[in-house]
C-alpha cells in the first residue's frame, strides 16, 4: 500500500516536471514581440521606466537570455524557492493575491459541491432504482440539460430573472452598495448575499455530471450477484437499495468526489468572470487577458498541481476504499 | 458487456417473435408450415441494422437525431436560402428636426448709409425719435437733418442742403442671387417703387419691374424679393431661395405651423414652423433624413429575429455562427480523435514501454490546464492582432491538439482488452498479418466507442468555443459564431432590453449540445445493448 502510494506520488512530481515544462515552453514560445508589445505599453504608462529597462526587467525575469532548458531550471528554482515574482496587472507579489482570493474560491466551490452532492446523489439513485420510468427519463434529461447548458447562458438567464426581472440579487460584484457601513455579520450576509447566484450557477453546471455518475453506477450494482441473493432471500426492496446497493456504490462516488476536492481550490474561472467575483479564477482571467506573466504562470502551475493531486487522491481512495482492490 | 463485442462480425440472429397468432405469418404462399429449426423462420439482420433497429427504438435519442438534423439544415441550407449575407449591414431612415432658418418680422426701422456719406447710429438713433415725434427734421451735434417721407415706412434722410445720407425703411430687400449685393441706389429705387406700387423704374440706365408680390426682376432675370420679413439661414452655408422665402411667408402668414416645399432638386421636406414669443421669431424646422445602421432593431417581418449591434440581421448571423460552431466541433473532434487513434493505438497494441511512454505523454496532456492556455493564447493573438480567419485555424488546432489524450486513453484501454481476445489469437493463429489484424479486425471494435464518445466530444467542443467566443478570445468578428452573437450580453442594457439578441443564440447551442449529448447515448446503448439493462 505504501509502496503503491510513493510510486504514484513519485509519478506525479516527474509529470509535474513536465508539465511545469510545458507551461515554461509555451510562455517562452509566445512571440517574443509580445513581450516586447507589453514591455511598450509598460513603458508608456506615467512615470514608469523605460522600454529598455523592461525589456531588460522582462528578460531577466523570465531567464529570456539563457536558453529555454537552463531558463526552465532557474524559474523551477525560483517557483520552490516560493519567491512567485510580482504580478504586472495588479502590482502586488503574486503570492499576496493569491491569497487574498483563494479562500472567496474555495468557499464558492466548496458550497456548490455540497449542494451538488445533496441533489445530484439520491436523484440519480432514484434513477436507476425506477430506470425506463417517466421519473428516470426526467431525470436523465434534466442531468443531460445541464451538461449541454453552456455557464454564460445560464448566467445570463439568471441574471435577467432574478437580478433584473425580480430585482433579488446584484448583477455583479460581491459586495453591495453600502457595504462599508454594515456591521462584520451584515458584511458577511452581504457576500453571502452576493454568491447566491454564482453559487446556483455552478451547482447547475456541474450536477448533471455527477447524477448520471451515480445513476449508471447505481445500475451495474442493482445488477450484480449479491443484489439478487439479496433479494432472493427475501430481504425488502427498501433494505435491498438502500443498505446493500447504496454502499458500494459509494465506493466510486467516494473515489471521484475525493478527487475533485482540490479542485475546489482552482476557482470557478467563467462563472467568477461572469459575475465579477473577486475569487482566483476571475483574478486570473484578468491576469492572463492583460498579459501578466507571472501571475499566468502561477497560476497554471497551481492548477497542474490541483489535478495531479486530485488524480493522485483518487486513485488511493480507490485503493483505500473497495476491499475487493488488491494492489501488488 | 465484452462478449458482444468479440464477434459484432458474426451475424447476428434474431428469432422473429412468434406467438401461436402469428404462426401464419410465417407459412409461405403454398401454407406449408416451416419446422421449428428451419433457418426460413430466422430473420437475419447485419450488425449495422441490429445498432440502427436498436438506436431508433429509443425515442430520447430519435429527439436527438431529429434537432441536430433541423441544426445542420439551418446552419448550411438556411443560410444559402436567406436572402442576406453573413456580414450585410442594414440601416433605418431617421427623421430628425434641424433648425433651418429664422424669420422676424421687421416692425423697427432698418438704416442704410447712402455711398460714401456718414450717417452713424447715433443719427440713426435721433431719426426714429424725430419720426416718432412726427417731425420732419431733427438737429444733431449742431448738424441739421432732414426727413423726406417716401411712402409707407421709408424715409429718405438728407443733410440741410438736400444731399441723400441713408434711407430708413421697414421692408427688407433680400438679394435672389447667391453672393450678389444690391447697391444703394437699387434698394432705395426698389423701396421706393414697392411703397408707390409702380411696377417699374430705372437705376443706372438699368430698367426694372417689380411684382406685387414684391419680386423684383431686370430684363426677366429675378434680383431681389421685397418683404416685410427677414429670413435667415441658421447654416452658413445654406441659401434660401425666393420660393421658398415667398412659400414661408404665405404659411407664416396664414397660421400654418408647417409647409411642404420643394427645391429646385426637386425634393421634397418637410418644414415646421414654431413662433418663439420671447424673441418674436419663428424657427422653422427642417425634417431630415438621416441614415443610421438599424441596430437592435426589434424582431419584424423584414428580421424574423431583429438585428445586431452592427445592424445585421439576427437569424442570418445565427445560421452562419451554426456553420462555424458546427464545424469547429466536427474539425476539432477529427483531429482530435486521429490523432487518439493513432497513440492510443499505438500504445495498446505494443504494449510494454511504448504503452508506458504515451500513458505518461497522455497523464501530462491531462495535467495541463486547458481552458486557461486557451485564453492565454488568445490574449497574445489579439495582442498580435492575427487575422480572425488564420485565428479561427488555430483555435481548431490547439482544441484539437489540447483534446486528443481523453480519445487516447480510451482507445488504448479497448484494444487492451480486446488484444486478449480469443478472435485476436484466432487471427494471429490463422497467419493474418499485423496491418491487416489492426486495421481489420482490432480497429472496426473500436470504433463504436469512438462514435459514442465524438459524439459527445464535439457537443463539449462547441461549448468550449463558444465560452472563447463570449469571452471574445475566440472566433472574431466579421465572422459569426453562436457564443460570440451572444458575447453582446455582457453589455447589461441588452441583457435586459433586447431579448432576441442573445436568447436565441443559447437556446441553440443548448440543443445542438443536449442533441449531441443525447445521441451518443442513444448510440452507446444501441452499440452495446447489455449496457441497457
Amino acid at each position: 500500500m505504501y509502496k503503491y502510494i510513493i510510486k504514484r506520488i513519485f509519478y506525479a512530481v516527474i509529470i509535474l516536471f513536465f508539465v511545469m515544462l510545458i507551461i515554461y515552453t509555451i510562455m517562452r514560445c509566445l512571440p517574443t514581440s509580445y513581450i516586447e508589445s507589453i514591455a511598450h505599453s509598460k513603458s508608456m504608462q506615467p512615470n514608469s521606466k523605460s522600454f529598455e529597462e523592461w525589456m531588460e526587467q522582462l528578460t531577466a525575469t523570465y531567464n529570456m537570455d539563457k536558453g529555454i532548458i537552463a531558463g526552465y531550471f532557474v524559474w523551477l528554482g525560483q517557483f520552490f524557492s516560493l519567491n512567485f515574482g510580482d504580478s504586472w496587472f495588479f502590482t502586488v507579489p503574486v503570492i499576496d493575491k493569491f491569497r487574498d482570493t483563494i479562500w472567496l474560491s474555495f468557499a464558492m466551490g466548496a458550497a456548490a459541491m455540497f449542494l451538488e452532492l445533496i441533489i445530484a446523489i439520491p436523484l440519480g439513485i432514484i434513477a436507476a432504482t425506477k430506470q425506463y420510468s417517466r421519473t428516470d427519463y426526467t431525470i436523465s434529461i434534466i442531468a443531460l440539460a445541464g451538461i449541454s447548458l453552456p455557464t454564460f447562458f445560464l448566467a445570463s438567464l439568471l441574471k435577467l430573472i432574478f437580478s433584473v426581472k425580480l430585482g433579488w440579487f446584484d448583477l455583479f460584484g460581491l459586495t453591495g452598495r453600502n457595504f462599508a457601513q454594515l456591521s462584520a455579520w451584515g458584511q458577511f450576509l452581504d457576500k453571502a448575499h452576493h454568491l447566491v447566484l454564482p453559487i446556483l450557477t455552478i451547482t447547475i453546471i456541474s450536477i448533471g455530471s455527477l447524477m448520471r455518475y451515480t445513476r449508471t453506477n447505481m445500475l451495474e450494482v442493482l445488477n450484480a450477484d449479491y443484489i439478487r441473493t439479496a433479494r432472493a432471500k427475501g430481504v425488502s426492496e427498501r433494505k435491498v437499495v438502500y443498505r446493500h446497493a447504496f454502499r458500494n456504490t459509494l465506493i466510486p462516488l467516494v473515489t471521484i468526489v475525493g478527487g475533485s476536492l482540490p479542485g475546489l481550490f482552482s476557482g470557478a474561472l467563467i462563472t467568477e468572470t461572469l459575475y465579477s467575483i473577486p475569487g482566483i479564477g476571475y483574478t486570473s482571467y484578468q491576469a492572463m487577458v492583460s498579459g501578466d506573466i507571472p501571475f499566468s504562470m502561477f497560476y497554471l502551475t497551481f492548477i497542474s498541481i490541483m489535478t495531479l493531486l486530485g488524480t493522485l487522491i483518487s486513485d488511493i481512495l480507490y485503493a483505500v476504499v473497495d476491499p475487493r482492490v488488491r494492489l501488488s | 458487456m465484452k462478449d458482444n463485442r468479440n464477434q459484432p462480425f458474426n451475424q447476428q440472429y434474431e428469432l422473429k417473435n412468434a406467438p401461436p397468432s402469428a404462426e401464419l405469418e410465417n407459412t409461405p404462399d403454398g401454407g406449408e408450415e416451416y419446422s421449428l429449426n428451419d433457418d426460413r423462420r430466422v430473420k437475419v439482420l447485419s450488425p449495422g441494422a441490429m445498432v440502427a433497429k436498436r438506436f431508433f427504438r429509443n425515442r430520447i435519442a430519435v429527439l436527438g437525431l431529429v434537432i441536430l438534423s433541423f441544426m445542420f439544415l439551418f446552419s448550411f441550407v438556411g443560410g444559402l436560402i436567406m436572402p442576406y449575407a453573413e456580414d450585410q449591414l442594414f440601416y433605418r431612415t431617421e427623421y430628425q428636426n434641424k433648425e433651418y432658418a429664422g424669420v422676424v418680422k421687421n416692425d423697427e426701422l432698418r438704416f442704410e448709409t447712402a455711398d460714401g456719406q456718414s450717417f452713424d447710429s447715433a443719427a440713426q438713433a435721433y431719426t426714429v425719435l424725430a419720426l416718432q415725434q412726427n417731425k420732419d427734421s431733427f438737429e444733431f451735434l449742431g448738424v441739421e437733418y432732414k426727413i423726406v417721407t417716401e411712402g409707407e415706412d421709408l424715409y429718405r434722410i438728407t443733410d440741410a442742403a438736400g444731399t441723400t445720407l441713408g434711407i430708413a425703411f421697414k421692408d427688407v430687400v433680400a438679394s435672389s442671387v447667391e453672393g450678389q449685393n444690391i447697391s444703394f441706389d437699387l434698394r432705395l429705387s426698389a423701396l421706393k417703387a414697392s411703397a408707390n406700387g409702380d411696377a417699374s423704374f430705372t437705376v443706372d440706365g438699368v430698367s426694372y419691374e417689380l411684382d406685387e408680390n414684391g419680386v423684383l426682376t431686370s430684363g426677366g432675370d429675378e434680383i431681389a424679393f421685397i418683404s416685410r420679413y427677414v429670413v435667415n439661414p441658421i447654416m452658413s452655408d445654406v441659401f434660401l431661395s425666393r420660393d421658398f422665402k415667398e412659400q414661408l411667408i404665405v404659411s407664416l402668414e396664414e397660421g400654418h405651423d408647417a409647409f411642404k416645399f420643394t427645391d429646385a432638386d426637386g425634393t421634397e421636406s418637410e418644414y415646421k414652423i414654431n413662433y418663439r414669443a420671447d424673441v418674436k421669431t419663428w424657427s422653422v424646422m427642417k425634417a431630415t433624413e438621416t441614415r443610421t445602421y438599424d441596430t437592435y432593431a426589434s424582431p419584424n417581418r423584414k428580421h424574423w429575429l431583429g438585428t445586431d449591434r452592427n445592424g445585421m440581421d439576427m437569424l442570418t448571423r445565427l445560421m452562419y455562427g451554426g456553420r462555424v460552431s458546427l464545424l469547429i466541433g466536427f474539425i476539432v473532434e477529427l483531429i482530435a480523435s486521429v490523432l487518439g487513434m493513432i497513440m492510443g493505438g499505438v500504445a495498446g497494441y505494443f504494449g510494454k514501454w511504448v504503452d508506458n511512454l504515451i500513458m505518461r505523454i497522455v497523464d501530462i496532456f491531462y495535467c495541463i490546464p486547458s481552458l486557461p492556455i486557451i485564453i492565454i493564447l488568445g490574449a497574445a493573438m489579439d495582442a498580435l492582432s492575427v487575422p480572425p480567419k488564420l485565428r479561427m485555424i488555430y483555435l481548431m488546432l490547439i482544441l484539437g491538439f489540447l483534446g486528443w489524450p481523453s480519445m487516447a486513453r480510451l482507445i488504448r484501454g479497448q484494444i487492451l482488452s480486446l488484444r486478449e481476445q480469443e478472435f485476436m489469437v484466432a487471427t494471429e493463429a490463422g497467419g493474418i498479418n499485423v496491418s491487416r489484424r489492426i486495421f481489420k479486425h482490432l480497429v472496426p471494435n473500436v470504433i463504436p466507442q469512438m462514435i459514442v464518445s465524438v459524439s459527445m466530444g464535439i457537443g463539449s467542443t462547441i461549448i468550449t468555443e463558444a465560452t472563447l467566443s463570449f469571452l471574445g478570445l475566440g472566433v472574431k468578428f466579421p465572422f459569426a459564431s453562436w457564443g460570440n452573437i451572444i458575447n453582446d450580453v455582457n453589455n447589461t442594457y441588452v441583457l435586459t432590453n433586447f431579448w432576441f439578441i442573445w436568447i436565441p443564440a443559447g437556446l441553440l447551442i443548448l440543443l445542438t449540445v443536449l442533441a449531441f449529448n443525447l445521441i451518443g447515448d442513444g448510440l452507446r446503448d444501441a452499440f452495446d445493448p447489455k449496457m441497457k439493462r
